[in-house]
């Protein structure tokens, strides 16, 4: 059992502040995925987390008890590294041992729990090896087995699988995910790569300039970005905006001006008047090729990856990203016409904004075990 | 001959030529100790004589080689362990604690090694009179223990730094005190600097010779003394002073060379990862 609140954290470091006021609920047993791009504070919102980072202002706490001025080792949480800092002069047992060590733990029952975790991750043939020995996905799971050990209330993550190549990146990733059915945790996790937090979370926190965009589950994220920001970092290719002109508005719909004719997108209108600009935001793979389309473009690249292909299209002044099947014909400068269906479109404010959609998508509160069958070890 | 063979070669000719101008002294001092006072100053001087052990024999009848030895290692040895025991924590916390003034503080140590000694000789006398350490080891210890310390502490700052601070906060993670961060982490995976910079403080302290020739008579006086002792008012004798020189300086030339992988690896650890 473990919660965790954030209330209004602050971290200034010589007068610049790089957390600003962050409000964060982490239920029992959820993983949860800071994400964002490099700098926006979300590994040092981890290390604070963690006790590695004091707190300026604000309340960290732990099942209702705050933690501000507890000792990164008597929070009773463990953390794995990006560089998965082993102890390098220290076997892989002693490694994943050492917290029990400090904590004058018998050397018998040291062992016994110790052995337990290198099972759990596989490691039992590598007890005796230095972690100069080992290859990066083996100290990776040796650092995970050392914060195994230590029977955390809370998992830390920072960005544990930036440094593996991306084929290993994958199986950790699966490996990971399985983890967590089996500890059964609550877990934090940080990592600059959306397919990490789309595929693992829970609940992705989504970070900016030590801001927090927005929170929710990853489809949620997807589907109803909250503003302009999250729009474009979630998603791959990103997102497709073009400024356009509001026709009409009300509480069902805003109308708005495209080249080839008008299109409602079921959006509340909120202020929108008639005359207004907003910005139409609409998703590469939500794009089709349609030769009585309202949109057209010239083909400037073309990526084919086999199962889809890539589109980069320019017209006028904007470019687009259009994702369409892998058996595409068309030759870069081709001109094509394209269109979509107005209730996957967003639209954005001046200041960034979401206009709020009218239905929520059926898949926003999927829980992770809908995606997920039993652990490998449930299932023996 | 290819370029980078030619190139090769006049590095090793360099590289010889320099080490036997550093080395000719030593190996002229040794030689000399094994001539009569005769050969010592004949013009042009002789490379090849019959050697005697005449100059050792009289050097060691006339003073007590193994007390002076005695000295010299502990106080070397001494002030070497004082030193890493108050540069540790000291490094420690330049490197992983630092302020703004860390780096002018180092600076700041390493200036009053460009103070020439004998301008605090008169208060640093003074103060040992009255405080009963003339000629006395810990006297020594102490003196060389600040002497060096600069050196150290600037050393082990530059093997701690490179360090990568995660280490240690997974240490901190996993329950680690200060002390035991100390202890379990950085003192093992520092040790061959530690090594190279306590090699490094023994070998300086054993060849110290101002403060040793000035605080010390005859208790604690150390090999230096030993030496200087031959320099005589009634004249210099090259052969008993070369001899007298070799049997001070042989026992820190042979640590030396047993050392000496030690060292390097010490001196040029974390430039070669």
């Amino acid at each position: 059992m473990a919660t965790l609140q954030l209330n209004n954290i602050v971290k200034d470091f010589g007068g610049t502040q790089v957390i600003k006021g962050v409000d964060l609920e982490v239920k029992d047993r959820e993983f949860v995925v800071f994400v964002g791009p490099s700098g926006c504070g979300k590994s040092t919102l981890m290390r604070m987390i963690a006790g590695l980072e004091s707190t300026t202002s604000g309340d960290i706490s732990i099942d209702g008890q705050r933690i501000n001025d507890v000792g990164p080792a008597d929070r009773g949480l463990a953390m794995v590294f990006q560089s998965y800092a082993l102890y390098p002069h220290m076997s892989v047992e002693d490694n994943m041992g050492f917290s029990l060590r400090l904590a004058k733990v018998p050397r018998a029952e040291r062992r016994e729990k110790v052995l337990a975790a290198a099972r759990i991750l596989q490691l039992e043939e590598l007890l005796d090896r230095k972690p100069r020995a080992l290859s990066g996905g083996q100290r990776q799971r040796v650092a995970i087995g050392r914060a195994i050990v230590r029977n955390p209330s809370i998992f830390l993550f920072d960005e544990p699988l930036s440094n593996l190549d991306a084929a290993l990146r994958v199986q950790m990733r699966i490996e990971l995910a399985r983890l967590h059915e089996e500890l059964d945790a609550t877990m934090i996790y940080v990592t600059h790569d959306q397919i990490e937090a789309m595929t693992m979370a829970d609940k992705i926190v989504v970070l900016q300039g030590g801001v927090v965009e927005q929170i929710g589950s990853p489809m949620e994220l997807y589907h109803h970005p909250r503003n302009r920001f999250v729009a474009g970092f979630i998603g791959s290719p990103k997102m497709n905006f073009l400024d356009i002109e509001v026709r009409g508005a009300d509480a069902e719909g805003v109308d708005v001006a495209l080249p080839g004719g008008d299109c409602r997108v079921p959006v509340e209108g909120g202020d929108a008047k008639p005359g207004d600009t907003l910005t139409l935001g609409i998703r590469p793979e939500h794009l089709k090729l349609d030769d009585r389309g309202p949109l057209t473009g010239r083909i400037v690249v073309i990526e084919r990856l086999g199962g889809v292909t890539s589109l980069y299209l320019e017209h006028g002044d904007s470019e687009w990203i259009l994702v369409a099947d892998g058996d595409v014909a068309h030759r870069v400068h081709d001109e094509v016409r394209f269109s979509f269906d107005p209730a996957c479109a967003h639209l954005f404010k001046g200041d960034g904004t979401a206009l709020v959609h009218r239905h929520r998508h059926p898949l926003v509160d999927i829980d992770r075990k809908e995606n997920r069958a039993p652990s490998a070890s449930e299932g023996r | 001959m290819n370029p980078s063979m030619t190139k090769k070669l006049l590095l090793t000719l360099l590289a010889w030529g320099i080490a036997l101008i550093v080395f000719f002294p030593i190996f002229w001092m040794v030689l000399t100790g094994f001539k009569t006072e005769g050969e010592a100053v004949a013009t042009p001087p002789s490379l090849f004589f019959e050697p005697t052990l005449a100059g050792y024999n009289t050097v060691m009848a006339r003073a007590d080689y193994l007390k002076f030895a005695l000295n010299s290692i502990v106080i070397s040895f001494g002030s070497t362990l004082l030193a890493l025991l108050v540069a540790i924590p000291a490094a420690y916390s330049m490197a992983f604690l630092p302020t703004k003034r860390t780096r002018g503080t180092l600076l700041w140590m390493l200036s009053t090694k460009m103070l020439p000694p004998v301008g605090v000789l008169m208060p640093v006398y003074l103060l040992f009179r009255d405080m009963g350490l003339l000629d006395s080891q810990l006297g020594l210890i102490v003196v060389y223990m600040l002497m060096n310390l600069p050196i150290v502490v600037w050393m082990l700052y530059t093997f701690f730094k490179d360090i990568p601070k995660d280490i240690l906060e997974a240490g901190r993670m996993d329950g680690a005190g200060t002390l035991q961060e100390v202890l379990y982490l950085l003192l093992p995976l520092t040790l061959p600097g530690i090594a190279s910079t306590g090699l490094l403080s023994v070998i300086l302290s054993w060849n110290e010779a101002f403060w040793s020739l000035n605080l010390t008579t005859s208790d604690a006086a150390p090999l230096t003394a030993f030496i200087a002792s031959f320099s005589s008012p009634e004249g210099l004798f090259w052969a008993k002073l070369s001899a007298a020189s070799t049997l001070a300086i042989a026992p820190i030339l042979i640590f030396g060379w047993m050392t000496q992988k030690q060292m390097v690896r010490g001196l040029t650890f974390g430039a070669v990862k």
